[in-house]
């Protein structure tokens, strides 16, 4: 068997490319996703004034709505994608250890929701006539945080849910209130940061709050995802 | 003998009760809250019995994951159950007392927010169970998913009492006082509502034990 041969790294990759390569072939989970993200930056501006000041203001709440809503509608197709002509059993059954199924599949899902965080962010700034890129460097990293905790949780809760009754339901309602302290501290370093305000070594507490959720939680599934997947 | 130990505890916790809520209503008032301030025996308590139950649904859900032993899936869920109602009583106690002592029923404060946030994470832990049918798949994504809440409460907490507070300072830990024949009676009570949960989390193992063997025996009659 030349596959248990690969390295770890490879494995991930190999995953990784498989999981990018089948979205990219059908686009339909990156499709759904950016239109919903779309509908979702129209309707903000029925539901407040969006004058320039009120939605700098408010612009870290707003964006990581549109950035959970329109990422949970891609991590639910993460592995819901496996379960046609039981992919999934193979994909267990391969040789290669859970873990790296979990990290390729969740570097897949990071890449797809930054691609649409990526569209969806300047057309916010267009719509709103907010001019968020004066912090770009330290945006981008804050934007790279809050995404891989979305998608670090939302791939072990994909992998949960995917048998389940109300699968599409029931994502969000596991995965949000997990991610409500890196949402938080997403959404409060996005508005300062939007506002000009750069981070500094004063005001880093969300900053290394954001980085601890990812550390801890990345670690937490690659010890569990064994048990998900095997039972 | 399960059961008899059972009523036991279930008499003393109503004993225990009876005795302070005689007491508490003997309590004069509080200088500046006036008798709401009397929720406090209650309202704690009830949150520390809450926390209790989170703590051994996490080391129950453990459990289960090393040794594949249905008994502690069962007393995870049951210890959840009981855990998220008296949550539930601690945020509709702290409800009562905010509208009389803040004139509002509900703010967003640090403790009110992690408090709820905590009902929803353990919502969610029930809502995944009742949405896998298979026992042992059941019983292993909901001991995986207590785990990640169990681990999500401290940043929870932490994470929101930077964002805001507003709730009074604790009365225990910090800064706080009470005369020390209230916190008596206040240590008594936080003994009652603990009795009172263990019946409940037993009564509740009982039901899980039956519908396991109801399973079973379904099953069997299938197969014949």
């Amino acid at each position: 068997m030349g596959y248990a041969r690969l390295g770890y790294a490879r494995q991930v990759a190999t995953i990784f490319t498989k999981d990018l390569r089948a979205e990219l072939r059908t686009k339909e989970a990156i499709n759904a996703s950016l239109s919903f993200a779309l509908v979702m930056l129209l309707l903000f501006s029925f539901a407040f004034d969006p004058s320039e000041e009120t939605t700098r203001e408010i612009s870290g709440g707003l964006l990581w709505i549109v950035f959970a809503f329109a990422g949970t509608l891609l991590l639910n197709r993460s592995f819901a994608r496996e379960l046609g002509n039981d992919c999934l059993d193979a994909l267990i059954a391969a040789p290669i250890p859970g873990s790296a199924l979990f990290l390729g599949k969740a570097l897949a899902n990071f890449v797809l929701v930054m691609a649409v965080e990526l569209i969806a962010l300047p057309l916010f700034g267009i719509f709103y006539n907010v001019k968020w890129t004066s912090q770009f460097p330290q945006l981008m990293m804050v934007i790279v945080l809050g995404t891989w905790a979305m998608t670090v949780t939302g791939t072990i809760f994909s992998a949960l849910t995917v048998n389940i009754r109300l699968r599409e339901v029931m994502l969000p309602i596991l995965n949000f209130p997990i991610l409500i302290p890196a949402l938080l501290g997403a959404m409060q370093l996005t508005s300062s940061l939007v506002a000009g305000k750069p981070i500094t070594a004063d005001n880093d507490a969300w900053l290394k709050m954001l980085i601890g959720f990812d550390v801890m939680y990345t670690a937490v599934s690659l010890v569990l995802v064994e048990t998900v997947l095997v039972g | 003998m399960r059961d008899k130990i059972l009523f036991v505890i279930g008499a003393a916790a109503i004993l225990l009760l009876a005795r302070d809520i005689n007491a508490i209503i003997g309590l004069p008032e509080e200088r500046n809250q006036g008798i709401i301030f009397k929720i406090i025996f209650f309202h704690v308590p009830m949150a520390i019995t809450a926390l209790t139950c989170s703590l051994v649904a996490f080391f129950a859900s453990i459990a289960f994951l090393i040794t594949k032993n249905f008994k502690f899936d069962a007393v995870a869920v049951a210890v959840t159950e009981v855990g998220l109602a008296f949550l539930a009583g601690n945020l509709i106690t702290g409800s009562i007392w905010g509208r009389v002592a803040w004139g509002i029923w509900w703010t967003w404060d640090a403790r009110l927010t992690s408090a709820l946030v905590c009902w929803l994470l353990y919502a969610g832990y029930l809502m995944l169970r009742r949405a896998i049918e298979e026992p042992t798949q059941r019983a292993t994504f909901a001991a995986v998913f207590s785990i990640f809440a169990f681990i999500d409460v401290p940043i929870v907490v932490f994470s929101i009492k930077w964002w805001r507070t507003q709730h009074p300072a604790p009365v225990f830990w910090g800064g706080g006082s009470m005369p020390k024949d209230w916190f008596a009676l206040w240590a008594w009570n936080v003994l009652a509502m603990m009795l009172i949960a263990i019946v409940f989390t037993a009564v509740r193992l009982r039901q899980e034990e039956f519908q396991r063997e109801i399973d079973s025996l379904r099953r069997e009659a299938h197969a014949l």
